[in-house]
């Protein structure tokens, strides 16, 4: 009995400490697809990355047809031109936690803890947010959004809005 | 037909007077479907003509003898699919391994041409052939009048690259004009600047000429040439006005012969791809 009550304060007492530290934070990023009247509707690629003054990039998600037999979605991985340019072509894909299966029209969103990602060994300073979609048989658009890091809450969130082949996308901070 | 008899006559005529082939002769050149590929073992397919226009195949195809794809390893790829048409010829390659690949023809020797006793003009190697220098002794008559021999070299080439891009097929030879990227051939963007190297046996190919024609030439009322002039270190750059498939020409003369030849000569020629941004 003691035990048990001992290991849950002591449980709480860990996850409120982390709670209460900027650890605990997700960056939320929040990526509109749009429908499209098409005759021929394919779910689009899409890449988000950060990239430093410098061009370095640190991925955060890639969307591409994973479950094609003999990895054949990996051939149109450079039709997300700029994102294949910043890493996408040295990136070993899948990758755990930053690859995934594409998504059709609708909101949909991207969530990383930062303190278990690439993002906690970013160093402050100016940042692009960057959000590239590609559809077969359609068009291609990029998305960019300035921002500084850390993330500055009273900025939050920050939001663009693509043309045709993206929506709305938001940049927030969770909690 | 009467036309292209005057057209050869007056081209073995140019020749003869030392003129160097500009732009209004043949442009030879080796076409990829695509230059930047991401995937497994993918296959490029490429078109190879010689024409006037670009790139539309509209004169000879060009012949794939000499034709050759070097892996980023080093190794050489088979073409499969070889054909030869009227005017085009085309071959496949596939892409096995990550890095950059170069597909491409590359030819040198001595070239004579001189007029013998009753003033007729000759030349060797013949129309059309390859000779080795060792019978130019035997080929060249002693008493022969107005001889100019040439160093001659010849490359015709392009890059396709799968995944990262990769150095090792770019390391210039050290023979005949050879062009060697400072910029990436694979990594070419409307709106960007890309530097390139120009160097004739190894050395720096101190003034080349060059010339750049975008495709679509035959969509529009002039070439659209961008020209540069490579500086002392064989330097030279230029900006892509706009995304699409681009050749590429450099012309080299000097007299830094090796003996019997007095002048030196390299002609060069590429297609780059810029995508757009």
């Amino acid at each position: 009995m003691e035990n048990r009550l001992r290991r849950k304060l002591a449980m709480f007492a860990l996850l409120f400490g982390m709670g209460a530290g900027a650890q605990a934070q997700s960056l939320a990023i929040t990526i509109e697809l749009p429908r499209l009247n098409v005759a021929e509707y394919h779910n689009p690629y899409v890449a988000v990355w950060l990239e430093d003054e410098s061009r370095t990039a640190t991925q955060i998600a890639v969307w591409y047809d994973v479950a094609m037999r003999n990895n054949e979605g990996e051939k149109w991985l450079k039709d997300l031109r700029q994102w294949w340019r910043r890493g996408g072509r040295v990136l070993d894909v899948p990758v755990d936690g930053i690859t995934s299966a594409t998504y059709g029209p609708g909101e949909h969103a991207v969530q990383v803890a930062i303190a278990e990602s690439d993002l906690a060994e970013l160093a402050p300073g100016k940042y692009r947010l960057r959000i590239e979609a590609a559809r077969e048989v359609g068009g291609r658009e990029l998305v960019e959004i300035p921002l500084s890091w850390p993330l500055e809450k009273s900025n939050l969130p920050l939001s663009a809005t693509g043309k045709k082949e993206l929506g709305g996308i938001q940049v927030a901070l969770l909690p | 037909m009467k036309h292209t008899v005057i057209a050869k006559t007056l081209l073995a005529g140019l020749m003869v007077a030392g003129v160097a082939m500009q732009a209004q002769a043949h442009r030879a050149w080796i076409l990829p479907s695509s230059t930047v590929l991401s995937g497994d073992a993918p296959y490029v397919t490429f078109d190879a003509a010689v024409s006037n226009t670009i790139f539309f195949p509209d004169y000879v195809a060009l012949g794939l003898d000499s034709v050759t794809a070097t892996a980023p390893d080093g190794a050489k790829v088979q073409l499969q699919n070889s054909a030869k048409g009227k005017y085009r010829s085309t071959f496949d390659i596939q892409l096995k391994g990550e890095g950059t690949y170069k597909v491409g023809l590359a030819s040198s020797g001595l070239r004579a041409f001189w007029k013998d006793e009753q003033g007729k003009r000759h030349m060797w190697p013949g129309r059309g052939q390859q000779a080795d220098d060792a019978g130019f002794a035997s080929a060249v008559p002693k008493n022969a009048k107005e001889l100019r021999v040439t160093q001659s070299s010849r490359r015709i080439e392009t890059f396709v690259t799968l995944g990262a891009p990769s150095d090792a097929v770019l390391k210039p030879e050290g023979i005949g004009l050879e062009l060697v990227p400072v910029t990436h051939p694979n990594d070419l963007y409307a709106g960007e600047r890309a530097n390139f190297k120009l160097m004739i046996d190894g050395e720096p190919a101190r003034q080349a000429e060059v010339s750049f024609i975008p495709a679509g030439s035959r969509y529009r009322n002039s070439q659209d040439e961008i020209k540069v002039q490579a500086d002392d270190a064989g330097l030279f750059s230029v900006t892509w006005p706009s995304a699409g498939q681009y050749f590429m020409e450099a012309e080299y003369q000097d007299d830094k012969a090796r003996a019997p030849a007095t002048m030196r000569r390299g002609s060069y020629a590429a297609t780059f791809e810029v995508l757009p941004l």
